[in-house]
């Protein structure tokens, strides 16, 4: 077999217990790929060595017959994971030489089921951006370019490595996190699929925390069924997350029948913004008609408090942001800025901080700093948290109405071109996040997945979300939006 | 409501986070456009809404008070930039 690198989970497992292929064989070709994808900058730590130690072991486990769906499988992990003796540094400065002495709850999950680690993947850092550009590695740079031109484009962030890799065929799949959309976001500009499970299916231990009440993992890979497949071996009650549900996680492979005749699908009108491009209503239209064709109901819902998500998030997150990132201080883990003569503890902290978070970080630790402070609490924290609430609420009535699913556009735009946004408002930046940031507030499962192309030649994602602990079902209507959408454009390799 | 240079130092220091004297001016700029943008809050009517605390309904889980982890001074120390004897170490912090 050639290309190995460019097969599916579902098409390498069925290969590996067929014994047409060996885990050996799926891992060289990953490693060969990604030898020849720097340009991407995609992988920032290789782990070849860990690699090929574990496709030993999961080619002993196959033959043995003991092989669960990810077993040989290469996957790449976000640089966010926690992972034992393994740089896991959150794409930040402050976390330089830091090797965990333990490894995520998640990873350990996959690694026990048989995946094989090919490296760690660029993102934004510490998951807070939707470009990858304030990676302490520089940005990642999405395999896809617009027809005739070589500018240089964002994969989106901020898993923005993850997509970038699994859309360049440098692993079968990989890991990603999702605090306001970090997970579809990234997947929509790529031409991949990814979901965002209900907070609590996926442990957030061993996972560097941005803001606690959002994130989320899930997986980034070429297909439905192959989200379905890795997403089973990512979720699970975890006792060391307080907030892991205790629930069963269901055979959300198993669900995939493509039948989704009388499902309910709601479309919200308030996501017809302002100023959207016309091919992004065009294809949200689309979506809606493919739904439609395959037997599902398509009913026109109200979410009023919309408007309002983005301005929660960007109190809530940052605000959980400054608390989590206290922690990093010069004394556990990771850097401490050289101090000079008379120096004492507080210059420490606030020379190590300045040095160790790039400005974003720094920009969102202080506004976070700022709406948890004596006076401001009640004004701005209080009143989020209020709201997003409201936010929830939109979202319980629209269910209470009997519709199964949501069907919006992933982004308001396609990729964009690294360095646009350089002078940009932060607020410009943070606009990307607009459909997406009102699941992770909602705690609803989210799932994006290419549907169709702009005029440049850019894949655009569509958004389903799902009610609550849903997700087999949310991965039905998503395969059956799928297989109606037709989407198998890769991008021409440049790189 | 717009932040003026004093309190962006404020907030820095709170943050503990070294900013330039020359930055603050830029950064109380940043500031108040983030702040404009968050601003739209105050015209949703939150009366009688309880602010979230869990998106899950769920309870927080209680264990049994055991000692469940310890003994692993060496795992605990071997990121540190400055361990000594066994400790973390930092500069003098009394005087």
């Amino acid at each position: 077999m050639t290309d190995l690198n460019k097969l599916t989970i579902a098409g390498a497992r069925d290969a590996l217990r067929k014994g047409d292929v060996t885990s050996a064989e799926l891992t060289q070709s990953c490693l060969a790929a990604i030898d020849g994808a720097g340009a991407l900058n995609a992988f920032v730590h290789n782990t070849p060595d860990v690699a090929l130690d574990q496709a030993k072991a999961a080619d002993a486990r196959i033959k043995s017959g003991d092989a669960p769906a990810m077993c040989g499988i290469p996957i790449g992990v976000k640089d966010l994971f926690c992972t034992k003796g393994v740089a896991s540094q959150a794409a930040s400065k402050i976390l330089e030489g830091f090797t965990p002495e333990y490894e995520s709850t998640v990873t350990t999950q996959l690694f026990d089921a048989g995946a094989v680690m090919l490296g760690k993947l660029n993102m934004d850092e510490f998951a807070m951006g939707s470009s990858n550009e304030t990676s302490v590695y520089g940005a990642a740079i999405n395999p896809w370019r617009r027809a005739g031109d070589a500018a240089a484009l964002t994969p989106g962030g901020s898993s923005g490595g993850s997509a970038a890799a699994v859309a360049a065929d440098l692993c079968l799949a990989a890991t990603g996190t999702d605090t306001g959309g970090s997970i579809r976001q990234p997947a929509a500009f790529t031409g991949i699929t990814g979901i965002k499970p209900t907070y609590g299916r996926c442990s957030r231990w061993g996972i560097v925390a941005f803001a606690s009440s959002l994130d989320q993992a899930g997986p980034m890979t070429k297909d439905v069924r192959d989200a379905a497949i890795m997403l089973q071996a990512m979720c699970g009650h975890d006792p060391k997350d307080s907030t892991s549900a205790t629930l069963p996680v269901p055979d959300f492979e198993a669900a995939l029948t493509g039948d989704i005749r009388g499902k309910t699908i709601g479309i919200p009108r308030e996501y017809h913004m302002d100023g959207m491009p016309a091919e992004i209503e065009a294809l949200w239209a689309e979506g809606r008609r493919m739904l439609q064709d395959a037997g599902a109901k398509i009913v026109d819902i109200s979410l009023p408090h919309t408007k309002y998500a983005l301005p929660t998030y960007y109190v809530i997150a940052p605000a959980e942001a400054s608390s989590n990132l206290a922690r990093y201080d010069g004394v556990r883990y990771g850097y401490r800025a050289a101090l000079g003569k008379g120096d004492g503890i507080t210059e420490m902290y606030e020379k190590t901080r300045a040095e160790g978070f790039g400005s974003e970080v720094q920009r969102r630790v202080m506004v976070g700093t700022y709406v948890l402070s004596a006076g401001f609490y009640d004004a701005y924290y209080n009143r989020a948290r209020k709201v997003r609430s409201l936010i929830k609420r939109d979202f319980e009535q629209a269910f209470a109405q009997g519709v199964d699913a949501i069907l919006t556009p992933t982004t308001p735009s396609a990729a964009f071109g690294l360095g646009e946004m350089v002078d940009a408002d932060p607020v410009q930046m943070y606009l990307n996040d607009v459909f997406t940031v009102t699941v992770n507030l909602a705690g609803l499962p989210g799932v994006s997945l290419p549907a169709g192309k702009d005029s440049q030649g850019l894949p655009l994602g569509l958004q389903l979300i799902g009610q609550p602990w849903a997700e087999a079902d949310l991965l039905n209507t998503a395969f059956a939006l799928e297989q109606a959408a037709g989407f198998h454009d890769k991008p021409q390799k440049w790189w | 409501m717009s932040i003026d240079i004093e309190t962006a130092s404020r907030v820095a220091k709170l943050a503990r986070i070294k900013v330039s004297d020359d930055a603050l001016p830029a950064l109380a700029e940043e500031f108040n456009n983030i702040l404009g943008f968050i601003e739209q809050l105050q015209e949703v009517n939150v009366d009688g809404i309880e602010p979230m605390v869990s998106v899950t309904p769920m309870p927080l889980p209680r264990r049994v008070d055991d000692v469940t982890d310890g003994n692993q001074q060496a795992k605990v120390l071997a990121n540190a930039p400055d361990a000594r004897e066994g400790f973390f170490a930092v500069p003098k912090v009394v005087e």
